[in-house]
């Protein structure tokens, strides 16, 4: 069971055995789609036809490449753009949540925290519709008021933002707050007592200290951001994030180059995880 | 700093959280329970009433489809927690120092990559024309195609899968917590391996079965994607009816009632669980 305590070598052999196979299945459905992007055949199945770039530079129909298609291209730059918005967003949030719990004390405190963990509990397809529901009254309301059009509060970009929004702010701020519990506040009060105000005090020691957290919320956003589905499927408008784009495509049966898609989907968020982890790394 | 300086200061932080509470999450709640309570009379003319729940409570398709949901999450949860748990356990005690540390990220890669990806990837392996159908022909169990996708074992293989790195998590946080001197010490009292297991390592482990069956609970009842790809026409998913009433039959009144009853479901559980275990909201998911 533990190291220290002698176990027969079958034991051992049946534990090693089991992790492998957990290991084999976890990696399993992910290299399937790797290696078949790279298959020389319309249909991401067997047989194996052979190794082909197609599915990434084809030119023509039906081989068309993801680099030349132009609606997975425009739906990436879409989710781009939707998970740099998320970011700011969650990051500037989040850290005014992590210096407000962290540095002051006020009445109902406690409540406020957990009302502010709340949005981890709440499936996001409900986030989604509440969100919707609530966005379509306001418009409906302003629009009958006014007599003018309200586009920014119908299903579209600001709302998947502000939906996506409405969860990962949690998670910045819990991966900011962690950083700024191990803040050592002496090194603030010397700021102060060497004359610095207390926003200059937090802007060139605190802040910069942060910097590792702050930057690693960021990237969590981004992934989290790219890979959401839920929330995203029910606020979303004409223009359709990757996700959703990959979505419909699924539904209908497609060529290889969702793999492809997949394939590229699955470096970058490689790269951006070791980047974050980097970043958490230099903590101590 | 100043008394006043100070106050304000933390008025201003705390102003963006209140805003993203209340215009995001507080306001939207109260206003789809509002529009769940509403029944429709008229063209644009409304009644209040629960109208609503007494259909879903009338139409067996509806809560039958509930209940199933439920069912299925309870299972899909139990099936992570013992696939994940033994792997868990290798990984905090049985393994050191840099294996260690690999074996941990390798749990972690999945969930870097987006569910769409993952699921996809078991319909590549599970269709008629996927590996599995095509291994089996080619070992010569079968002499056919074979379809596995479109059924409810499919989309249990797939909850499980896109599950998994939420329970694993927790429990080789807290399984690492635990000190071998314990095991040690059960097997000096003459303890076997099961009696220790039942009476040290999983009563220690409980905090973080708990918090991972919650999460796992949670992302299996809300799953939309999953049920969807992999699971049959007869294989209905909540969120699916949710997803229907909204988008395609455009009867809001109906879909924010279908909403409001997921939610109060999904909170049920997270409560009990938490009450259950004697944990708190904060320490479970603040970390």
């Amino acid at each position: 069971m533990i190291p220290t305590i002698p176990q027969k070598p079958l034991h051992v052999w049946v534990w090693r055995a089991y992790v492998t196979a957990f290991f084999v299945y976890l990696a399993l459905p992910l290299t399937v789609v790797c290696v078949f992007a790279f298959n020389d055949s319309l249909f991401p199945s067997l047989p194996w036809q052979g190794f082909t770039w197609d599915w990434f530079f084809g030119t023509e129909q039906p081989r068309l490449g993801v680099f030349n298609e132009r609606p997975i291209m425009r739906s990436i730059g879409t989710s781009a753009f939707v998970a740099v918005w998320v970011a700011v967003l969650s990051v500037a949030v989040g850290t005014c949540n992590a210096f407000l719990f962290e540095r002051y004390d006020f009445r109902f405190k406690a409540l406020l925290y957990v009302l502010m963990l709340l949005p981890l509990v709440i499936p996001g397809i409900i986030l989604g519709i509440s969100i919707l529901v609530a966005s379509n009254f306001l418009a409906n309301t302003l629009e009958d008021a006014t007599g003018l059009w309200f586009d920014n509060l119908r299903p579209g970009l600001p709302l998947v933002i502000l939906g996506q929004f409405s969860f990962i702010a949690t998670f910045a701020t819990l991966v900011i707050s962690a950083r700024l519990q191990k803040f050592d506040r002496s090194l603030e009060e010397a700021a102060l007592n060497l004359g610095a105000t207390p926003w200059g005090a937090v802007r060139t020691i605190t802040l910069p200290y942060l910097f590792p957290a702050i930057a690693g919320a960021a990237v969590v956003a981004v992934l989290m951001s790219f890979e959401n589905f839920n929330t995203t499927l029910m606020l979303v408008g004409s223009d359709a994030p990757l996700t959703i784009t990959m979505f419909d495509r699924l539904k209908e049966g497609s060529t290889p180059v969702l793999n492809a898609v997949s394939l590229l989907l699955m470096a970058a968020s490689a790269g951006l995880g070791l980047l974050s982890l980097a970043l958490q790394g230099k903590k101590a | 700093m100043t008394g006043d300086r100070s106050r304000l200061t933390m008025i201003l932080l705390m102003a963006p959280l209140l805003i993203w509470l209340t215009a995001l999450i507080f306001i939207p709640h109260a206003e789809m329970f509002l529009v769940s309570m509403r029944e429709k009379v008229g063209v644009r003319q409304y009644e209040f009433g629960f109208a609503n729940y007494a259909t879903f409570f009338n139409e067996p398709l509806y809560w039958n489809t509930f209940v199933r949901t439920a069912l299925m999450s309870v299972a899909a949860t139990a099936l992570t927690l013992v696939i994940g748990f033994p792997v868990a356990y290798y990984i905090a005690k049985m393994t050191r120092g840099r294996s260690k540390t690999i074996l941990f990220l390798l749990c972690l890669i999945p969930f870097w990559v987006s569910e769409l990806v993952r699921t996809y990837g078991w319909m590549i392996l599970l269709r008629e024309s996927g590996l599995f159908s095509g291994l089996l022909q080619y070992v010569g169990l079968a002499s056919q195609p074979i379809e596995f996708l479109y059924n409810d074992a499919a989309i249990m293989v797939g909850l499980v899968y896109t599950s998994m790195l939420f329970m694993v998590v927790p429990l080789v946080t807290t399984l690492d917590s635990l000190d071998d001197s314990m095991i040690e010490a059960g097997y000096d009292l003459g303890g076997t391996g099961v009696s220790i297991w039942r009476e040290i390592v999983i009563p220690h482990a409980m905090p973080g079965i708990v918090s991972g069956c919650i999460v796992v609970f949670m992302l299996s009842l809300g799953n939309y994607l999953t049920p969807i790809l992999l699971g049959g026409k007869d294989s209905l998913w909540f969120t699916g009816l949710i997803y229907t009433q909204f988008i395609t039959r455009f009867n809001w009144e109906q879909g924010a009632a279908f909403g409001f009853l997921l939610l109060a479901l999904s909170s049920f559980i997270v409560w009990a669980g938490l009450k259950l275990s004697g944990q708190t909201l904060s320490r479970t998911m603040g970390r």
